[in-house]
């Protein structure tokens, strides 16, 4: 760890080596560029390599910069205990003042330095976007009133307070001789009142407090900025009308701006929010810039909102907060990751990098002056009036708050008020003509931020640790959870209406009744409609991760065809599967052989591509599935995606489908395998199944004498049997292709793609066992014929679905079994059976 | 609001404020609403609570409307349906959805819990068998996704299957094949909702104000 820790410092340095005598240089350049141009460009001779940093400096530079911040953090992630004591923001702030100094040391001029310009146009906006997006949404609406009370009256109360009393301060001569006023003194409350987003999301992440305190403490950051901006602008223009020209008209002028700042920064983002979203309805064509649309709108909202002089971080964060359900139902699965992530790249990129920045701007001798009073009484003032803002306002919010906020909540929310880079970038906008303590103020700002950010953010987590604060629950999410949080939803507002009151559910009730009207069907695309129900999307999920980790357990042994090898009975499929293809036959060649026959996979993709069970049973009737089959036979064989999308570049697609075609391959293989495992699961274990049948006083029972991959298989033919009731398509979809696979050698059509695993598959045993569903044929050959729909049923649920098995009701459990054998039993009679004579308790017989 | 104040001193609401933990107002309110509810009968019938308009959109309008006819929720030992119920087990079964008081110790709080997920429990567990068997998830599951119309019965129906999968293997931990889960009993229950505050998710405010004026429109489409 120190090696690796040292490595990147030095990295480090050879950066800043790189850069620093450019900079060096750039003033000189800069200089001459008057005289030096016109001798440049006349060239005597062709140049093969010229040097261009002039060209290029800036760009580069700030890429070098990035690159630079990031690698820092990268640094401390890899000292988790460094990490696990200060947090990230400190650290950063730290290494920026290492940065900072060795900058200072070479250039004896702190050439860089965080520009206000720089802060809110490009690295603020990537937050409070990302901070939209990802906002919970319900918790932050269920939790509006409270979080509005601390940012609007808080704020007000915090800039107010501390003005005041600084000014008291002031006029008592704590500070000594400094020229300023009560405007002055409120402007500078007012910039420094305002708890800073990413001050806040940066330390409370690492701290994990339960989602309530959390919400409030990042919601009211977040907003409070319409406050910070108006209060701000509004005192900065009474400092220049001097005190005498301030009359109630101003006043009442600066409230009303307060409104129309926050209400209208707001409503900016809302009309982005519907643009965003109706945008998204029609981008399915152009899926790879889909994305980009989301962060060029939620840009032009911030940067709109700016223009119109009304509250930009508000814009921007309801803009998120408002299109995030809806993009994420229109937009494809994957363009929805990809903002996601994009979202985070950058905005803890641009966190990093602002942090860095912090600590580098402050080393700098020429913007420090030093006022032991002013600086120590400031940061006592914020400390003390916070609380007791918080306090106060907790007090009353509790009067009405259905689960009041305890005490240790409060002391959190109170000390969790961290200052930052807002304010800084703030304290930078100063005229330095009107202000003349302006250093004196960014001096203070630098202070309390880092005493904020350093020492409350290294202090939090002990202080969360000690005061026993009821911590975020760690665990997902499950289906059950969530389907009784739905019941809860429902019955509170059921037992409102029966109750006659009108309350929060029920006014939540109505919202959801209208949006699900309305808003469903103006912003989302039909498709997305259907599934943007969130327990279907758990479900899907659900069924997703049971997929993966089926196959993930299966490579875990090796080979997808894990199950198959391990089976004890081994089959000869080529002969079964003969008669089987003899029967497809006609179909492959009279359907269309073409480049457009119609894969399943695209059927199946019209409704939800998910795992679940029972989704596609309309899909499919039972007449179609020899059409089916033919489908799979076609699509195996003339599988073409691998061919396609390899090694061929293309800006517009990324041959989406053919990817698809490559899932739907290994989901197929997986199936196949799965299927197979089934069948000789099935012989194993056939004859004990036999020996139940006839005992039936104990149809429950299963002989323990299994090995457990036998009776884990067979596992999955009962709950196969159980879970699709009806005929799941799906099922028949895997199922219709394992038994054509096989039959690839006869008919001659050879796949490269499938050589290979066929060859493996395939593999002929000198002695070939029988396989004892023939027994069990001559047993239960009185059975009516198995139908279709038993046959096409896949062994379908992941390892872990089998648990469902013993869901199954008593009175099924007889026919269950029928059903499951039944395709065997229809197999075996399609062949002459041979004489099946068992030869032992796994019910083994030689064949030939 | 004058005939209010002089009913709360009447013993009969003292009473009630000592086994439900309503305030005289809160009780007040609710009398009003039951007068409203039952045509100033003194009993509730199922068809009065049928026709609330409000209800009418909610999908588990029928199991709501059961729990207040439920005896398992009037804190007698008794269980079956009864037709109908007085004012009294009226505000029992509304004292179910009480916000908890402010300072309980850890045990009241644990108490709390239990009676109010015993009641959702309740709910589900229709026959008052100690489990809720598959049949009756389903069943749930059906009704409460009915509203949205886009999931069909049968999603319902895997929806269904996959929580009950999800909550045998919560709370059985590992089965074996042959093992036969019957249904989730209420200390499965318990377990699988422990990350839910329920003591602060299951309940609503009852207002101390009188805003049963504002559902007089209501009142007048049911008479």
């Amino acid at each position: 760890m120190p090696a690796m820790w040292h490595s990147t410092f030095i990295l480090v340095m050879v950066l800043l080596a790189i850069s620093r005598p450019s900079l060096a240089s750039q003033a000189r350049t800069e200089e001459s560029q008057g005289t030096g141009n016109a001798t440049e460009h006349t060239i005597t001779t062709l140049p093969i390599v010229i040097w261009k940093w002039e060209e290029i400096h800036f760009p580069y530079l700030v890429a070098l910069w990035v690159l630079v911040s990031w690698l820092c953090k990268l640094v401390f992630q890899q000292n988790p205990c460094l990490t696990s004591v200060i947090p990230e923001s400190g650290l950063l702030i730290c290494i920026g003042w290492v940065l900072g100094g060795i900058i200072y040391g070479a250039d004896k001029v702190q050439t860089f330095r965080l520009q206000p310009f720089t802060f809110f146009f490009y690295l603020l906006p990537q937050i409070v976007l990302d901070a939209g997006y990802s906002m919970p949404n319900k918790l932050f609406f269920g939790n509006l009133g409270a979080i509005l009370v601390y940012a609007v009256i808080g704020t007000c109360w915090n800039a107010a307070t501390l003005g005041l009393a600084l000014w008291g301060c002031w006029l008592g001569g704590a500070m000594g001789d400094i020229d300023t006023g009560l405007l002055q003194l409120l402007l500078f409350g007012s910039l420094i009142a305002a708890v800073d987003p990413v001050a806040v999301i940066a330390v409370f992440e690492e701290v994990h407090v339960n989602e309530v305190l959390y919400i409030l403490v990042f919601g009211e950051s977040l907003l409070n900025d319409g406050v910070t901006v108006v209060l701000f602008n509004v005192f900065n223009a009474f400092v220049s009308l001097g005190g005498a020209q301030i009359d109630a008209v101003e006043i009442i002028k600066g409230i009303i701006s307060f409104f129309v700042v926050a209400v209208g920064g707001s409503l900016v983002g809302v009309v982005f929010a519907l643009l965003i979203t109706l945008l998204t309805r029609c981008t399915k064509n152009i899926q790879i810039i889909e994305p980009g649309f989301i962060f060029v709108l939620g840009y032009l909202s911030y940067l709109t909102a700016e223009m119109l002089s009304l509250s930009a971080i508000l814009s921007c964060t309801f803009c998120g907060v408002c299109c995030q359900k809806y993009i994420n139902a229109n937009m494809d699965e994957r363009s929805v990751s990809t903002v996601r992530y994009t979202m985070k790249v950058f905005a803890n990129g641009s966190e990093t990098i602002i942090f860095v920045f912090l600590g580098i701007s402050a080393i700098d001798p020429s913007i420090w002056v030093w006022n032991t009073a002013f600086i120590l009484l400031t940061l006592l003032f914020i400390f003390v009036f916070r609380f007791i803002g918080v306090f106060l306002l907790t007090w009353i919010l509790n009067q009405y708050r259905l689960v009041p906020l305890d005490f240790i909540d409060q002391v959190v929310m109170g000390y969790g008020g961290l200052r930052g880079a807002v304010a800084y970038g703030l304290v930078l906008l100063l005229d330095e003509n009107t202000y003349k303590e302006k250093k004196l103020m960014v001096s203070t700002t630098f202070i309390v931020v880092y005493f904020t950010v350093m020492l409350q953010g290294i202090t939090m987590k002990p202080l969360v640790t000690w005061l026993k604060v009821k911590r975020a629950a760690v665990a997902e999410r499950t289906l059950a959870e969530k389907l009784q949080n739905r019941t809860f939803d429902h019955m509170l507002v059921a037992i409102e209406d029966i109750s006659g009151q009108i309350g929060d559910n029920y006014m939540r009730d109505k919202w959801n009744n209208f949006e699900e009207k309305w808003l469903y069907w103006l912003l989302m695309t039909p498709f997305a409609r259907k599934s943007c129900d969130p327990i279907f999307n758990i479900f899907h999920k659900l069924n997703i991760k049971d997929a993966t980790s089926y196959v993930k357990e299966g490579e875990r042994r090796g080979s997808l065809a894990f199950v198959r090898n391990e089976s004890k009975a081994d089959v000869d499929f080529n002969k079964k599967f003969d008669a089987d293809f003899s029967e497809m036959m006609p179909y492959i060649m009279t359907e269309n052989m073409g480049p457009d026959h119609v894969p399943v996979s695209s059927i199946l993709r019209d409704s939800v591509p998910s795992v679940c069970l029972d989704m596609h049973e309309q899909d499919l009737k039972m007449r179609e599935s020899e059409d089916f089959d033919a489908h799979h036979v076609l699509q195996q064989h003339l599988y073409k995606g691998r061919k396609q999308h390899r090694h061929r570049y293309s800006q517009k697609h990324l041959e989406v489908s053919k990817d698809e075609h490559e899932v739907q391959e290994i989901f197929q293989r997986t199936m196949r395998s799965r299927l197979e495992s089934f069948k000789s699961a099935k012989m194993g274990v056939a004859p004990p199944k036999i020996s139940k049948h006839l005992k039936k006083d104990q149809p429950q029972k299963m002989p323990n004498g299994k090995s457990t991959e036998n009776s884990k298989s067979h596992a999955y033919g009962d709950e196969d049997v159980e879970f699709s009731e009806g005929d799941s398509a799906s099922g028949c979809e895997a199922a219709g292709s394992s038994f054509p696979m096989r039959a690839y050698r006869g008919a001659g059509i050879v796949n490269p793609a499938f050589m290979a695993e066929m060859d493996t598959m395939d593999p002929m045993p000198p002695m070939q066992q029988i396989p004892s569903w023939l027994a069990e044929a001559e047993v239960d050959s009185s059975t009516v014929a198995p139908s279709q729909r038993a046959q096409l049923r896949l062994p379908w649920t992941p390892s872990n679905l089998r648990r469902l098995a013993p869901l199954r009701l008593s009175t099924h459990s007889n026919d269950s079994f029928l059903l499951a054998d039944s395709p065997a039993t229809q197999e075996g009679i399609s062949e002459p059976p041979p004489p099946p004579p068992p030869q032992d308790g796994q019910g083994r017989g030689t064949h030939k | 609001m004058g005939t209010l104040q002089s009913l709360s001193d009447e013993p009969e609401y003292r009473e009630l404020a000592e086994k439900t933990g309503f305030s005289f107002e809160q009780i007040g309110i609710l009398h009003k609403r039951f007068k409203q509810l039952s045509h100033n009968e003194n009993t509730l019938r199922r068809a009065d609570l049928d026709t609330i308009p409000d209800l009418a959109c909610n999908p588990i309008r029928t199991q709501i409307i059961e729990a207040f006819f439920d005896k398992r929720n009037f804190h007698q030992n008794g269980d079956g349906t009864v037709e109908e119920i007085s004012f009294e087990e009226f505000l029992v079964v509304m004292s179910h959805f009480r916000p908890p008081a402010l300072n309980m110790t850890e045990e009241q709080r644990e108490k709390v819990r239990r009676e109010k997920l015993r009641f959702l429990f309740n709910m589900h567990n229709t026959d008052n068998d100690g489990t809720i068997t598959l049949e009756e998830y389903r069943h749930v599951v059906e009704e409460l996704l009915s509203r949205s119309g886009a999931l069909g019965k049968e999603t319902a129906k895997g929806i269904a299957d996959a929580a009950m999968l999800e909550v045998a293997s919560i709370s059985m931990g590992h089965m074996e094949p042959d093992e036969f889960y019957e249904g989730i009993t209420f200390e499965h229950f318990l377990k699988i909702l422990k990350d839910i505050e329920i003591e602060t998710r299951m309940n609503i405010r009852f207002l101390n104000m009188d805003t049963t004026t504002l559902c007089n429109r209501d009142s007048s489409s049911i008479r």
